[in-house]
């Protein structure tokens, strides 16, 4: 059990560290100030609206990667 | 010709004038931002531009300049390309490639840049698609992405030409007119943006 948690929580480091995640960084930038371009005019509420999207985007992956940390802890 | 919009974005008054929303969209397709720069909507044309051409040109660059291509044969459907379409005219090589290649039956021209892969393309044998995915490895997978995203940016980008912000209510109340112009006001400062005409539009 331990050996197997140990394993799993060494999962996100090694991620971290790995070239491919950081592929979702400019991918994140471009979508937020994209989808706040179509939804606002002006300069101001669009950069809110970006960092307002790009958080809810982050937390929703971070979401859905502990569910499946979970996942693979209890099945 | 569609008149002005007038919209409340935060606590500021906006006017926009969307000039021929049609012509705009068709810009707006051909060249990310293009349609916006059309109607003077300047510095939202030119931070949708920068934002969904670099994230395609990264896509492609990232895939090794194979991840565009047109095919609609039976082993080798690219649904891909229909996202990647969206961005318009740099994409639209894949097109000139996939017709001189199926239709034509010639060789594809600049070193088959956005050239579908040579035929036939067979599902489990080492065929120069699986050579590409060989070579690339995740990399194919990231490029695809880059440029389907990018090509989907920019149909929202689209549909904000021909219709204006899909987020912010129109204001129905009819703003001052000042020498034959609309300004939109906000906390003492006026400002324009696409500047509206009075009596024609």
């Amino acid at each position: 059990m331990w050996s197997r948690l140990l394993d799993v929580a060494n999962l996100p480091l090694a991620a971290l560290w790995g070239a491919r995640v950081w592929y979702f960084l400019p991918l994140l930038v471009v979508i937020s100030f994209v989808y706040a371009a179509t939804r606002h005019e002006l300069a101001g509420p669009i950069l809110a609206q970006a960092w307002h999207t790009a958080v809810w985007i982050v937390g929703f992956m971070v979401v859905v990667f502990v569910a499946l940390l979970a996942l693979t802890l209890w099945v | 010709m569609k008149r002005p919009l007038t919209v409340n974005d935060g606590d500021q008054t906006v006017v926009i004038d969307l000039k021929d929303p049609y012509i705009a969209g068709f810009w707006a397709w051909l060249w990310p931002g293009a349609g916006h720069l059309y109607q003077g909507r300047t510095s939202k044309g030119i931070l949708l531009m920068v934002c969904i051409l670099s994230a395609y040109f990264f896509g492609l660059f990232v895939g090794g300049g194979h991840v565009v291509y047109a095919s609609w044969t039976k082993e080798d459907r690219r649904l891909q390309y229909l996202c990647q379409v969206g961005v318009g005219l740099p994409a639209l090589p894949a097109l000139a490639q996939s017709y001189r290649v199926f239709v034509a039956g010639e060789e594809p021209f600049f070193h088959r840049f956005m050239a579908p892969p040579r035929q036939p393309v067979i599902p489990d044998s080492m065929d120069q698609k699986s050579q590409w995915h060989e070579a690339l490895g995740y990399r194919w997978e990231m490029g695809e992405l880059y440029t389907m995203v990018a090509g989907l940016l920019n149909i929202l980008a689209i549909f904000d030409a021909i219709s204006g912000p899909m987020g912010i209510e129109e204001k129905k109340k009819k703003t001052k007119s000042e020498g034959g112009k609309r300004k939109a006001k906000h906390g003492g400062a006026e400002e324009e943006i696409g500047i509206a005409k009075e009596g024609g539009a």
